[in-house]
């Protein structure tokens, strides 16, 4: 392979704990931590290894999003990634839309593999990877938990709720990363002073002319229910007893 | 029209009971009529099973070699070439509704509903964000297919009483032939599927290795329950990977769920928030899950799970 083209997002970092706003019009996001999606940064993490394997040469990161977005292309430089680019945009992107975004950053740049996080924890979609590889009329491999590279193709295992399931796809593909695939590395400092040298590539989304307004209305965000307080019991007796209680009878 | 289309998820064999779900969410709809499409090769049984779902009109059964294992660039475009005649696509939000439905909603030129926990009007929809820590309302647009993912957790099974017709159904969709199956690695043997089980006995980092598993092993079978485990007990190694419940492996809704040993990390209690019940067995009586817990004991699993065994099946 040649290129690779990692996807990344930013999203609210995952120890953040989320609170929907008092008036239902979305999640503070407000002065909390941001980072690279962690599926995402795992994406980057096997595209990083497969360079340093010698199975690929280039590692090119993309977001969407506004200019703040340039501080996780950062962290990707400073992760090990070759370029970055960033393609502005002053409102949330919708999945399809972004993968009609990523689909003409491919007609650009003419990777072997897209490689993306398989979800984002922030809107938890999980169909980027998926439409984008549609779009570009490809191979998909979600869920990945390795990938093998052979001659013009991958052997890629995936996390399914059976089991592991493995499949060959033809290159190009895309592949969406689950959570074992690999564990991501630290950044070190003077990788981060490097990076910091490096260019990132700004693109405005409009000049690809793809529209990107929303097909969806999100009318409102609520705290999810919360579970009643339970009961603490002293023994095994009681436990099946208040297990009876509730109608088991095991 | 307003009708559905669902897609059917099974092993070849049988239906799996996520499809029993996808129709309950479909029934909420109030649509004129709800088709469930098969794709397989030799399903004629999976197809009469989905010919018995309470609430089907007509089950489209699309059987050929290519269809012999659920490949997304393979059963997509059939779906979108099936698709022109339905306001609903639905499949379910499995591994296997995940990769096939963007897919398919990306083929049609639209956009996806994911996760749908609650249909709140015939456009309308409840859906979960940031692990289920917020719930968003989602309107589709006025026209165009609703392509979505139904989750699981949020429906119960229809009933297998209905007598719904089975057509063969065959597209022109163009079949790709650059993703093939090699295997699928299955060691679930006997027990009941997590995402179904009406009971579920977990485990966590305090069950301590591969070998002490056996004990919940044990005690599920004596009650016919499903197990799973907490990301730390399949981090560790003591079980593999699709026995993890939680944010990032199954999120399930048994009426019963029993947790030893598992201190109740967010990311788990995510994905068991719908149970019933929760019953939750540590020793130590500070664990986050207690907070959840409907049913909490402070003590030794080990001395536990055996007296529980005891006192169930007799």
């Amino acid at each position: 392979m040649e290129k690779i083209m990692v996807c990344l997002k930013r999203v609210v970092d995952y120890n953040v704990r989320i609170r929907v706003k008092p008036d239902q019009s979305g999640v503070v996001t407000e002065g909390v931590k941001m980072s690279i999606n962690p599926f995402d940064e795992i994406a980057l993490e096997e595209a990083l290894r497969l360079r340093e394997q010698g199975k690929a040469t280039e590692v090119l990161v993309v977001t969407i999003g506004s200019a703040d977005c340039q501080q996780q292309l950062r962290t990707g430089l400073a992760m090990g990634a070759d370029r970055a680019v960033l393609i502005e945009s002053d409102h949330d992107v919708e999945p399809l839309a972004a993968a009609r975004i990523l689909l003409k950053m491919i007609e650009k740049e003419n990777p072997d593999l897209a490689l993306l996080g398989k979800q984002a924890i922030d809107d938890d979609c999980n169909q980027t990877a998926q439409m984008l590889a549609a779009l570009w009329d490809r191979p998909q491999a979600t869920f990945a938990s390795k990938l093998e590279v052979n001659d013009g193709s991958l052997r890629v295992t995936r996390e399914v709720d059976a089991g592991l399931e493995v499949i060959d796809v033809d290159l190009p593909a895309v592949v969406s990363s689950d959570l074992r695939l690999n564990e991501p590395r630290y950044v070190k400092l003077p990788d981060i002073m490097k990076a910091k040298k490096k260019s990132i590539e700004t693109i405005a989304i409009d000049s690809f002319g793809v529209d990107t307004t929303p097909a969806f209305a999100v009318t409102e965000y609520a705290a999810p229910p919360v579970r009643g307080k339970g009961i603490m019991v002293d023994d095994v007796a009681g436990l099946v007893d208040a297990l009876k209680e509730k109608g088991f009878s095991l | 029209m307003k009708s559905v289309l669902i897609v059917a998820e099974h092993d070849g064999s049988a239906l799996n009971p996520s499809t029993a779900k996808t129709v309950r969410c479909a029934q909420a709809l109030a649509a004129d009529s709800i088709d469930v499409a098969v794709f397989g090769s030799g399903i004629d049984a999976v197809a009469a099973q989905a010919a018995r779902l309470n609430g089907v009109n007509r089950v489209l059964s699309v059987d050929r070699a290519e269809n012999a294992h659920p490949l997304a660039a393979v059963i997509a475009p059939q779906v979108a070439a099936l698709a022109p005649d339905y306001r609903y696509v639905f499949g379910p939000s499995t591994t296997f509704g995940k990769d096939v439905m963007p897919r398919v909603a990306a083929l049609l030129g639209v956009g996806q509903i994911s996760d749908i926990m609650e249909v709140l009007s015939a456009d309308t929809f409840q859906r979960p964000i940031y692990a289920g820590n917020a719930i968003v309302t989602v309107r589709a647009p006025a026209d165009g297919p609703i392509v979505a993912t139904v989750r699981v957790a949020s429906f119960r099974a229809v009933a297998e009483d209905g007598s719904a017709s089975v057509e063969t159904a065959t597209t022109d969709a163009t079949l790709p032939t650059h993703t093939r199956f090699v295997e699928l690695q299955s060691d679930t043997g006997d027990r009941p599927d997590l995402q179904v089980a009406n009971v579920v006995v977990s485990g966590g980092r305090g069950v301590g290795s591969k070998e002490k598993f056996d004990l919940l092993y044990a005690l599920a079978d004596r009650i016919g329950a499903g197990v799973g485990a907490s990301r730390a007990a399949v981090d560790a190694g003591y079980v593999p990977n699709d026995m993890q419940v939680g944010q990032t492996g199954k999120i399930i809704s048994p009426n019963l769920y029993l947790a030893f040993g598992i201190s109740g990390a967010i990311q788990h209690l995510t994905g068991i928030k719908d149970a019933g019940t929760i019953v939750a067995v540590n020793k130590d009586p500070d664990a986050p899950i207690f907070e959840i817990a409907d049913i909490g004991l402070v003590g030794d699993l080990f001395a536990v799970i055996p007296e529980l065994e005891k006192q169930f099946g007799g």
